[in-house]
């Protein structure tokens, strides 16, 4: 079984400096491609291997680079922007690429920067990771010293410019566009598309935002081509993933796999089956913004098509178990109120909608909760949902609430005809 | 009033960008880093040195999560409460903390060596339950392990 992205991390410094990484034909890929191939040479054969982004959306990774105008009269730079925001509640996924081998990172950026002609590139950081933050530096700076970052790269006249921005905490960074106004010095509100930052982005110039997991590919992609990356995957989707799971399972951990392992492989033969004493009642397939799968879902395949067909979504691929001892109105009580306190503010529904939502599941825990609640929690996540608000915040939020009361209905009824938690 | 070096670094942060506005958050963080948190003066102070307006600065600085506007400890202890770490069980952990330094999420400590915060995800789940204290990252803790954690801040 391969394992392209990981297999070099053995350690997590294995591969972090640029000698470890050059032994593993570091940075060939960016030489073939600056040597002997166009722009439009390398995004063609990204999208023919059908790379979807990595972050949780899963848009293909070619079909975004192909809306940037490749006009040659430039009227200023495009720039190429990794999100590296992980703050999806039970994702830390990309946190282990980061650290584990980041050069992989930088030269996926710098192909990906040269497909789009992009001539600055900034890697937006979330603000708890330290470690990654001091290894990426370090990265940079290497690269730059040998003549892969900066003026005329590697002689082929090819510029870029790669920046660290760590971020200043906010949960909504990590959705592309309020990313890009946090960039920019301001609140990170999302903004209204259409234009896509393909077309209008930062500074108000063609931007390309892609998650660290993708740009990670782009090196392999490159060297071994769309088939080879296409036969990864068990479903031809193509490629592996970084799956991962916690919550009380024996082995919490993330594991490069191939794409469309099922639930029940991931949770049994990876994360060595629930602890002892704990049943698995249902999970959340990838951070907090998907819904609930229950036990009947354990032999779905993880990969896009196949979990949006069982009515949640495979997100992040970093999984959260609901075990039997942890009550489920608390579990959706603590996501919403997640939500509720990183909503932006910025429309109706999510502003409004989720304080409400977590003011009557903090009842419905403590056992003041009435009957009606049941319904007006129905009702927002209706009026949350795709559509009815400026961004995905206030649509993801609604998605393990409208899954929660689906497949828990009886705890949180227990919990207000008995007016106590069953599990305090 | 912001010290030479503090107008330095934030000089440094401006020239890579096409307006001084840009390096607004860059500025606040720069603040923090010299005075561990940001008062209504240094808001100002930065909105002058970035041609903005007090108000339009102090939305950018109350937005984000890590830029304080009130003053804290000597040491900041960040305890995550999202999902996965309640599962581990956070809460233990955050009722030890708060009964031994007599503190609220939210409060510092009274000689001013901690300031307890809840925090979302620190993207550590598979080792939950984790805090970090500074810059610090601690994972898979138990309530036995917290007394000599604290210890080392002082």
């Amino acid at each position: 079984m391969e394992r392209p992205l990981t297999q070099y991390i053995i350690s997590d410094t294995s591969v972090g400096d640029l000698k470890n990484y050059r032994k593993v034909g570091g940075y060939s890929s960016l030489q073939k491609v600056l040597k002997s191939m166009t722009p439009g040479e390398v995004t063609n054969i990204v999208k023919a291997s059908n790379l979807l982004g990595r972050g949780g959306a899963g848009f293909p990774t070619g079909a975004k680079w192909s809306l940037v105008p490749m006009e040659t009269v430039k009227s200023g730079p495009k720039y190429l922007v990794c999100n590296a925001d992980e703050m999806e509640p039970g994702t830390f996924k990309d946190r282990y690429l980061l650290e584990g081998n980041p050069h992989q990172l930088i030269e996926g950026m710098i192909i990906a920067a040269y497909a789009i002609q992009a001539e600055k590139s900034y890697i937006f950081l979330r603000w708890a990771y330290k470690k990654a933050e001091k290894v990426l530096r370090k990265a940079i700076e290497e690269a730059y010293e040998a003549g892969y970052l900066g003026n005329n790269i590697l002689g082929s006249g090819f510029n870029l410019d790669m920046h660290v921005h760590s971020s200043a905490g906010r949960y909504i960074c990590g959705e592309e566009t309020a990313l890009l106004n946090s960039l920019e010095g301001k609140r990170a509100l999302p903004r209204s598309k259409p234009p896509y930052p393909a077309i209008n982005g930062l500074f108000g110039r063609p931007t390309v935002v892609n998650n660290v997991e993708t740009l990670s590919w782009i090196s392999h992609i490159v060297e071994k081509g769309a088939e080879w990356f296409k036969g990864l995957s068990l479903t031809g989707t193509g490629g592996t993933k970084l799956y991962g799971v916690s919550g009380k399972v024996n082995k919490p951990g993330t594991w490069e796999l191939p794409l469309g392992i099922t639930f029940r492989q991931l949770l049994e033969e990876h994360a060595g089956g629930m602890i002892n004493g704990h049943k698995f009642r249902g999970a959340l397939p990838g951070g907090a913004s998907t819904d609930f799968i229950i036990e009947e879902h354990l032999d779905v395949q993880m990969d896009f098509k196949t979990v949006a067909a069982v009515g949640s979504r495979l997100g992040t691929g970093t999984m959260i178990v609901l075990d039997d001892k942890t009550c489920p109105v608390a579990f959706v009580h603590n996501v919403e109120k997640f939500f509720a306190l990183e909503s932006c503010g910025w429309c109706t529904p999510c502003r409004e909608g989720l304080p409400w939502v977590e003011k009557m599941l903090s009842s419905i825990e403590e056992g003041t909760g009435k009957m009606e609640y049941l319904e007006l929690l129905s009702f927002n996540a209706k009026y949350m949902g795709p559509g009815n608000t400026f961004c995905a915040h206030a649509p993801g939020a609604a998605e393990p609430l409208q899954s929660g009361l689906k497949y828990f209905h009886d705890d949180f009824v227990k919990h207000i005809t008995d007016k106590k938690c069953p599990w305090r | 009033m912001l010290s030479v070096e503090e107008i330095k670094e934030i000089q440094k942060e401006i020239k890579q960008y096409p307006h001084p506005k840009v390096a607004c958050i860059d500025a606040l963080k720069i603040v923090q880093q010299h005075r561990t948190w940001v008062s209504d003066e240094s808001v100002s102070d930065i909105a002058e040195l970035l041609g903005m307006s007090d108000e339009e600065v102090d939305g950018i600085a109350t937005f984000y999560s890590r830029i304080y506007r009130k003053p804290v400890g000597r040491n900041i202890i960040l305890i995550c409460d999202s999902v996965s770490c309640m599962i581990m069980g956070y809460e233990s952990l955050s009722q030890y903390i708060s009964k031994k330094l007599n503190i609220r999420f939210g409060e510092t400590s009274s000689d001013g060596r901690f300031t307890l915060l809840p925090n979302s995800c620190l993207g550590d789940c598979d080792n939950a339950p984790v805090m970090m204290i500074n810059n610090d990252h601690y994972d898979r803790l138990t309530v036995e392990k917290l007394d000599e954690i604290l210890d080392r801040y002082k």
